[in-house]
């Protein structure tokens, strides 16, 4: 518990992600796996039961610290948070001597369930006077059921994988699986590369540049083919041994979030490998936002599922037949994923004849019609354009908006799939940002070397004679910019709200931003997509900027 | 004996009045923090010790007395004494007599060792005048010792990286309590201008603190990441860091205890170290003075008034403006 403790303090303090991964890796070499076993396993976010009732806790820490339980309530409203408040106020320990956490989880955690109301305080009470406050404060966390430590699961597979010295997606896969908090399952999962790969392993995604410049330096248009730029999750989808996974480009399995996606891509044969996008699709792409309900660790619920239907755009094939076919032009590697796609289909309609339940596949790939009244068919191949003259694209990127898209892709179509960001065969070309002038009504201060100053800003619009809260931005500003505003702030305070200052509405800002979806949680009744900051219109007065209304007018979904 | 007027607490038989928030003839100080130090009244009274530093806050053309620790001085028709308050240098607890009922006023006060000012001294009263800023259970100060290990060990491991240790506290008291916990050899120590203004101040009264530079831009990157800096958090703003080169941060104070205001200032590191008393202080205070009677000031004071009641004391909030330690950053430089 000692170094769990430490672990916690340092991950507590640290906010960069290195100074947490190593701190971590740290903790993981130096541990004995008995006790790794189970600090992965709260870290990674598994819950208990709670163990005991609040009131008891509060009870029995009153009882144990001499001072009357309305005190102690006080405590624990003034600090916040009851597993700090009763850690601090239990009596000092001056020699700690905790357990090591295997011990304290086996013999003193997983007992309490069973235990009587007797045997849980005489539990408790030895437990405190072996712990010091900020192990105390664990220990209370647990027997609620979780640390709830801030630390994300990215960083934690990273960390992971460095120590067990296999590919970050190895790891991530492995702590997927079925694994128990037990010294033998910890040696499983740091164990090295198993022989013949890791059926998880994605291949490195390729990245469009943004296109600048004009599209006929690109050469003959004929050599190119041109595909929405789809406002998704980027992702992966490996169909093998058995399995079928999604991976987003940022290292993560998001399989969970999408159960329609993965069923659907059974149908797909062993060892084929898919490139393309997570979509929100109703009769068309649905706003952003609705995707990141999709994005929890788990199933979604069928509400959700029926409100945020999700499905996966494909549009390139990295492995067919088991081969990595990377190497392929974007020509072939297009017809084979037609060809498999098509052939899925069909397979899935088969299986499924008779069954009143959604289908695996759109029947007519081109189609966006659902196969079943409801809910859209989860697998998909993002639509091939093509244009006469380099002329007509510019006709074709101004529908984007309308088809739900944010613009075009232009890809060479003799060209193999790349890695990472290598400018050449793939480009995007955006269609132009909205514009909307907003005056600034917060600020809160910024994160590493901007947290002493106030960098991270909220914007408002009208409604009638009321500002209203519509978007956050960072600085895009020149530093000198930043300045000023750090002193605007610092001067026209006029309230705190947590961390935020209000601030005087009088600074006018522009800002660009890809679109506006709907969303409850707002104020407005809408959330600006991406938004971020253009220039500082010193020209003009708060009563110039937008209103609620025109940015409502923007709205799709 | 003493009532709250709309300029301070007002003692009406010795014509004087403690700690006023407005100016006013006669002024008796507890300490100079600017909450309980405000300029503009006629004349001040303080113990010798905190004379310099309230010149200091003050201006050169303040009328300013001071009387020893212990000694006795007649205004009308009360008599009164100055009594270490271990706060900060000069700080005192105010003792008033007036036909044979005492009242002590503590001002701010800790019971935790401090060697940059004399040690609190219990002193016997009927009523007893005690701040809260930290009046609950949960604040329980770490030992002195162990926060200046960690303080040190910190700034040491920032030196292998070249980051600049900056470590914020009140310019007055804190900060030179955490120059007399900082090991030398570590590094050079730096200050910014709010600190160092009152080192003369703590020169003449003796205290031995070590030898500072002052702390600009070129000062800190000659010393190519070895330097400590102690800046008051009003500083927190790096525009006088810039161009300081790379930096890690640290706030000293009593609020820090609290994991949320740790988080919420952001900085790399929190220290718990505090010139108030910790909840144990201020119950072992106000028990030793003997008092029957205990008037609590400072914010909240609902949940120690409750307590004293239940525990045998005769208590009651007392309403005044001082502020105490507080937790969100300070709009002026000078605030203790």
């Amino acid at each position: 518990m000692r170094a769990f403790a430490q672990l916690f303090a340092v991950l507590d303090r640290t906010p960069d992600a290195s100074g947490k991964t190593a701190a971590l890796e740290d903790y993981f070499r130096a541990t004995p796996p008995a006790d790794a076993a189970w600090a992965l396993w709260f870290l990674y976010g598994q819950r208990l039961k709670r163990a005991v009732k609040s009131v008891d806790l509060r009870r029995w820490a009153a009882e144990a610290a001499d001072l009357p339980p309305w005190l102690v309530g006080e405590c624990c409203d003034h600090v916040g948070d009851p597993a700090e408040a009763l850690a601090l106020l239990l009596p000092l320990n001056p020699h700690p001597a905790p357990l090591p956490l295997a011990l304290l989880v086996e013999q003193r955690l997983l007992p309490l369930a069973a235990a009587t109301e007797v045997e849980q305080r005489a539990i408790l009470r030895a437990t405190w006077s072996e712990l010091d406050p900020t192990q105390r404060f664990l220990w209370h966390k647990l027997l609620a059921g979780n640390p709830g430590i801030g630390v994300s699961r990215a960083l934690l597979v990273r960390a992971l994988a460095r120590l067990a010295r296999v590919e970050i997606a190895v790891m991530a896969h492995r702590l997927l699986g079925a694994w128990r908090p037990t010294p033998a399952h910890f040696a499983r999962l740091m164990s090295g590369e198993a022989p013949g790969g890791e059926p998880a392993c994605p291949y490195p995604f390729y990245l469009a540049s943004p296109l600048e410049g004009e599209a006929p330096a690109l050469g003959a248009v004929t050599d190119w083919q041109f595909e929405w730029k789809w406002d998704g999750l980027r992702a992966q989808l490996l169909r093998r041994a058995g399995e079928a996974i999604l991976w987003s480009r940022d290292e993560e399995i998001v399989t969970a979030g999408f159960p329609e996606v993965a069923d659907a891509a059974r149908a797909l044969p062993e060892g084929t490998v898919l490139d393309g996008e997570l979509l929100a699709w109703g009769d068309g792409p649905l706003p952003f936002a609705g995707l990141q309900r999709r994005l929890n660790r788990r199933a979604p619920s069928a509400a959700i599922r029926r409100a945020v239907p999700a499905v996966f755009m494909a549009y390139d094939l990295l492995e067919c037949g088991g081969a990595d076919c990377r190497q392929w032009p974007l020509t072939k590697r297009r017809r084979e994923l037609e060809r498999l796609l098509t052939r899925a289909a069909d397979e899935a309609a088969r299986r499924e004849a008779g069954l009143s339940q959604t289908g695996w596949l759109q029947p007519d790939l081109f189609d966006s019609q659902p196969v079943a009244p409801g809910l859209p068919a989860p697998l998909r191949l993002s639509p091939a354009l093509s244009v006469a003259t380099w002329d007509d694209l510019a006709g074709l990127q101004a529908q984007a908006r309308a088809t739900g898209a944010e613009g075009l892709m232009l890809k060479q179509r003799d060209a193999a799939y790349g890695a990472g960001r290598q400018p050449g065969a793939w480009w995007k070309w955006k269609v132009a940002p909205f514009i909307c002038d907003a005056v600034l009504v917060a600020a809160q201060p910024g994160h590493g070397r901007r947290t002493t100053r106030f960098t991270d800003y909220t914007f408002a619009v009208w409604q009638g004679d009321e500002l209203i809260s519509v978007a956050k931005a960072g600085s895009g500003l020149t530093d000198a910019e930043t300045d000023a505003i750090d002193a605007f702030v610092r001067a026209h305070t006029t309230g705190r709200f947590g961390p935020a200052r209000l601030v005087t509405p009088e600074l006018v800002f522009e800002l660009a931003f890809d679109g506006v979806a709907p969303s409850t949680r707002h104020k407005a009744g809408f959330v600006l997509r991406r938004p971020r900051i253009v220039r500082w219109r010193q020209d003009k007065r708060p009563a110039e900027a937008g209103t609620v209304a025109t940015l409502r007018g923007l709205c799709r979904g | 004996m003493l009532t709250v007027t709309e300029h301070g607490l007002y003692c009406a038989s010795g014509g004087f009045h403690i700690d006023p928030w407005r100016a006013v003839e006669r002024a008796v100080i507890t300490h100079a923090h600017s909450d309980h130090a405000r300029p503009g009244s006629r004349s001040y009274l303080c113990a010798a010790d905190g004379v310099e530093v309230l010149r200091v806050r003050l201006g050169r053309d303040a009328s300013i007395a001071g009387l020893g620790y212990g000694a006795t001085t007649r205004l009308n028709e009360v008599q009164v004494s100055f009594h270490p308050a271990g706060h900060v240098l000069g700080s005192a607890q105010i003792r008033i007599e007036c036909r044979g009922e005492v009242w002590v006023v503590s001002g701010d006060y800790k019971t935790q060792p401090d060697p940059t000012c004399a040690a609190f001294e219990p002193v016997f009263c009927h009523t007893f005048v005690t701040e809260s800023t930290f009046g609950l259970p949960v604040y329980r100060w770490p030992e002195p010792a162990s926060v200046f290990a960690e303080i040190n060990h910190w700034w040491r491991s920032n030196q292998p990286r070249a980051r600049t240790s900056v470590l914020f506290g009140y310019s007055l008291g804190k900060a030179q309590r955490l120059l007399a916990g900082l090991d030398a050899s570590i590094g050079p120590i730096l200050a910014h201008r709010a600190v160092r203004e009152f080192l003369p101040a703590y020169a003449a009264a003796g205290i031995r603190l070590p030898a500072v530079q002052p702390a600009t831009p070129e000062s800190i990157r000659a010393a190519g990441g070895r330097a400590i800096v102690v800046a008051p958090p009003a500083a927190g703003n790096p525009a006088w860091l810039d161009g300081s080169g790379e930096f890690a941060t640290a706030f000293a104070s009593g609020w820090m205890l609290l994991r949320g205001m740790r988080r919420s200032r952001g900085a790399d590191r929190a220290f718990a170290l505090s010139d108030h008393a910790d909840w144990p202080g201020l119950v072992s205070a106000i028990r030793a003075t003997g008092a029957s009677r205990v008037l609590v000031t400072h914010g909240a004071s609902a949940p120690l008034v409750r307590w004293l009641n239940e525990h045998g004391w005769q208590a009651e909030a007392l309403a005044t403006r001082f502020v105490g330690e507080i937790p969100e950053e300070p709009e002026t430089p000078h605030r203790g």
